[in-house]
């Protein structure tokens, strides 16, 4: 658990002095010194601190010391320059994602110092948003959490991301419901001449370890220990066994591959500018129970990702084994004094302000020959609040008129309702498709309330 | 840009309001150091076991634990130095470095780890061993008569490292730009056939940009997982350009893999010239960099301070495109590179296969040896490889022109 700091504004008496740029790089000035630390809840006295202030402007150089009462002055070791927040403010004209269209100035200037009690900060946390400025058509996120407290240090920025990203759900006066009771499923038998395969995934953090892309060498083993420690209780149908990806025989990893388990180190840019790949292999690796119905990734983008599977369209069973097998966790896991990331205002809490809330992506793999083509379908979907994919997952096309169509929303409502909405849409989707195929015409259905 | 200064005289608080972790007076610092320090070393030592890099090989737990509280003063550790050789496990057969700098002072609170990187990759270099610097291109015997039916092409660069700064890795925003900003002034200043002109990454037009490429000066975002995994392309492509001269002969890249990065080059074989540019270029470029109170990292032991360590001392690669296509068959040709001390690449540059026979020979050495005999290897040992292509082409044997080890 980590102790959070509050930060001590101290009024301090401060001397200002302009030097001759000629004379800087004679007097250099230490202005800290090293500790090791015991705990990282710590703050400096302000009597220690000795700002160094390093100005360049167009032709001439002019420096200004913050000189304290104390100061120490040490030749030969320079200053790490400090820039006011309008000279590191990033360029963000040519971005679109959501981070670019919140983060003014304002904002930038006013969080750019804090850190969380882990020490990450706000350039930390926008930096893939920075380095990948996006697509005209496809607005990416633009910034991850490196711990819980992220999204209560960098609330300003956080809050309004979060809003745009999940269609308007707003942190400051909404509660998220969690609801994991699989019982209220209504149907969910799918007609498997349309669907091929039942899916519904999440993520879970432990709290406590910062997340992947803050996360040290040891915390990120921490996890995989907990976690593996955890899943190596489930029993029953649940019984399954942990696959290091540093450990893994050849045949292991064939297999894996082969059954499509395997996942492989991130490629795409918006998740290695983040830092979550960051000494791959170490501590990633893959769980699975023997029927290969229930799986569990460990260390890749979250700390874990859980997925609950099958061929054919027993979507009712695939959401009863989630939600089982997360519960089972749950509970394992706090046998050792362990809990998950979650807070009323928003769920689940995961690496990307994305996958907030239930953090939950429900879906089928269906084939629908003669709607895909109908320029209704779009709108169709729109309406349902369901989404498509490839059947490659996100930023895939469709192979052979079969589509990955999922659940739009994850924040706002809770797992049951999520589900049952991806149980409602698919099967007006089936119902469309075999209206298509009678010759009878279709309706764009009503659309449904986002929030319940 | 608005200045900075104006923003000064109107806020007091600005240093008191940095930070509320650990070091309140960095926003940068490295507060994640502390949180590292909740964990036994052991814990945090990273897995090197299918690793083969320099780093890899010389970093042993008990360096771990000894170096992993400390940080420069701008707030570098350890494991920003290692990341990149962590990430990058490397090849059986190319050994790469694994390690980087973060700002000047790295070299010095990390030389447990970084002199034996640097005895290692550098020929057996001590920790004790001064490196001098010549940068007279009068010194430089003979390389303006170099066969251009062989030499396609002659080329010298080097990197340079404003002191005061940290280095691509680690720099924020505001310091890449600070840098963009002097550089261009500075270069802004060179005058005669050293005239030229800035063209930054994020405001070229197409039409720059397209004759940029034609020239093949155009440098883009690394793709390269070594230079990727140590932070060098943040923000990508703020403060980032290619500055080059009217005639298209001395090019400086800003920011890239560091600070500057200065290149001479011709088509042809008159590498004299080629040099004598690349001093006179570099001589001014100090002076005006002086002129503002700035000065380049330097000192006697390790020469001029780079990135990579692989890239200390004179910081200098200079080579030739150069048609081999009878001797680059011959089996003793990579022995003959190896005495000479030259290393063939392919036209494309680092990492990169010949095309057509025609190679890019360089020298192999960077530091302990000074810019005048480099480019000297280079231009004796380029001379000796024509002349045995020739005689190769006219079916004759070499073996009386094998060279003695360098």
């Amino acid at each position: 658990t980590t102790n959070s700091i509050i930060p001590q504004k101290k009024k301090k008496i401060s001397t200002f002095i302009y030097i001759p740029s000629t004379f800087i790089w004679r007097v250099l000035v230490c202005f800290y010194r090293v500790k090791m630390a015991s705990s990282f809840a710590r703050v400096l006295s302000s009597k220690r601190k000795v700002g160094i202030l390093s100005l360049v402007g167009a032709g001439s150089l002019t420096v200004g010391f913050f000189l304290n009462k104390e100061q120490r002055v040490n030749a030969g070791a320079h200053v790490r320059r400090i820039y006011p927040p309008s000279a590191e403010y990033p360029d963000l004209r040519k971005h679109n994602n959501c981070m670019a269209s919140h983060l003014t100035p304002a904002v930038y200037a006013k969080l750019c110092d804090k850190t969380t009690p882990n020490g990450y900060t706000l350039d930390l946390a926008i930096q893939t948003g920075v380095d990948n400025p996006g697509h005209p058509f496809i607005k990416t996120v633009g910034m991850v959490a490196g711990d819980e407290e992220s999204y209560e240090v960098f609330a300003d920025i956080f809050n309004p991301v979060i809003k745009e990203r999940h269609n308007g759900y707003d942190p400051c006066n909404m509660k998220h419901p969690t609801d994991l009771d699989s019982s209220k499923i209504r149907g969910g038998q799918f007609d498997e001449k349309y669907v091929l395969s039942s899916r519904v995934r999440t993520g879970r953090s432990i709290r406590g370890l910062s997340l992947p892309p803050a996360c040290t060498r040891a915390e990120r083993r921490e996890v995989e220990r907990v976690v593996i420690d955890a899943l190596a209780g489930l029993k029953g149908d649940l019984t399954g066994k942990y696959y290091s990806l540093t450990l893994m025989t050849e045949q292991e990893q064939q297999q894996l591959i082969d059954d499509h388990f395997l996942f492989d180190k991130p490629v795409s840019p918006l998740l290695t500018c983040a830092g979550m790949a960051r000494d791959w292999p170490d501590a990633r690796g893959i769980w699975h129970n023997n029927e290969k119905t229930f799986l569990v990734w460990v260390n890749e983008e979250d700390h874990t990702r859980v997925i609950s599977m099958e061929k054919g369209g027993n979507m009712r069973r695939v959401f009863e084994r989630f939600c089982k097998g997360l519960q089972e966790v749950e509970r394992l896991i706090q046998e050792k004094g362990w809990e998950f990331m979650w807070n009323e205002r928003l769920g689940y809490i995961l690496t990307c302000p994305s996958n907030l809330g239930t953090g939950l992506r429900a879906g089928v793999h269906v084939t629908l020959p003669r709607l895909s083509k109908d320029p209704r379908f779009p709108k169709i979907l729109d309406n349902l609040r369901l989404q498509k994919r490839g059947t490659g997952g996100v930023d895939t096309a469709a192979v052979g008129n079969t589509f990955d169509i999922s659940n739009l929303d994850r924040l706002g409502q809770s797992e049951v309702q999520l589900v049952q909405t991806v149980i409602d849409g698919v099967n007006y989707l089936i119902e469309c498709e075999k209206k298509l195929e009678r010759g009878q015409d279709i309706k764009i259905p009503a659309p449904i309330s986002q929030f319940k | 840009m608005h200045s900075s200064f104006a923003h000064l005289q109107g806020e007091e608080n600005i240093t008191e309001a940095r930070g509320t972790g650990v070091d309140a007076t960095m926003p940068f610092g490295n507060t994640h150091n502390q949180l590292k320090m909740n964990y036994t070393a052991e814990q945090e030592f990273p897995d090197l076991s299918q690793h083969n890099n320099h780093m890899a090989k010389v970093l042993t737990l008990e360096m771990y634990a000894n170096l992993r509280d400390k940080q420069t003063p701008s707030g570098f550790t350890v494991d920003d130095v290692i990341q990149t050789g962590v990430d990058n496990p490397g090849h059986p057969f190319i050994m790469t470095v694994g390690c980087v700098a973060g700002d000047e002072e790295t070299y010095e609170v990390f030389k447990d780890l970084l002199d034996p990187v640097i005895e290692d990759r550098h020929g057996g270099y001590k920790p004790t061993d001064k490196h001098k610097t010549d940068l007279n291109p009068d010194n430089l015997q003979g390389g303006d008569d170099l066969d251009p039916n062989y030499v396609l092409s002659s080329r010298v660069r080097t990197g340079r490292s404003i002191r005061g700064f940290c280095l691509p890795p680690h720099c924020s925003r505001g310091e890449r730009r600070a840098i963009e900003g002097l550089s261009v002034e500075a270069l802004g200043a060179l005058d005669g056939d050293l005239k030229g002109k800035y063209y930054a990454l994020k405001d070229m037009t197409e039409e720059e940009q397209q004759q940029l490429i034609d020239d093949h000066f155009l440098f883009d975002k690394p793709v390269s997982p070594l230079l990727l995994a140590s932070g060098m392309a943040r923000d990508w492509p703020d403060a980032r350009g290619i500055w080059h001269n009217d005639n298209k002969t001395f090019l400086v890249w800003v920011n890239e893999e560091d600070h500057l990065r200065v290149i001479s080059m011709q088509k042809g074989g008159n590498m004299k010239e080629v040099f004598n540019r690349f001093c006179t270029g570099l001589t001014k470029i100090e002076e005006l960099f002086k002129e503002k109170g700035h000065e380049f990292m330097w000192n006697e032991h390790l020469g001029y301070v780079l990135t990579c360590p692989s890239n200390l001392g004179t910081g200098l690669r200079g080579g030739v495109h150069v048609k081999l296509p009878n001797l680059s068959k011959h089996e003793k040709f990579g022995e003959i590179l190896k005495r000479l001390r030259l290393q063939k690449r392919g036209t494309g540059g680092v990492d990169t296969a010949a095309v057509g026979g025609v190679f890019d020979i360089s020298n192999a050495d960077r530091l302990g040896f000074s810019e005048v005999e480099l480019v000297q290897m280079v231009v004796d040992g380029v001379k000796l490889l024509v002349e045995m292509e020739k005689h190769l082409e006219a079916g004759q044997s070499i073996d009386d022109l094998m060279p003695e080890q360098k």
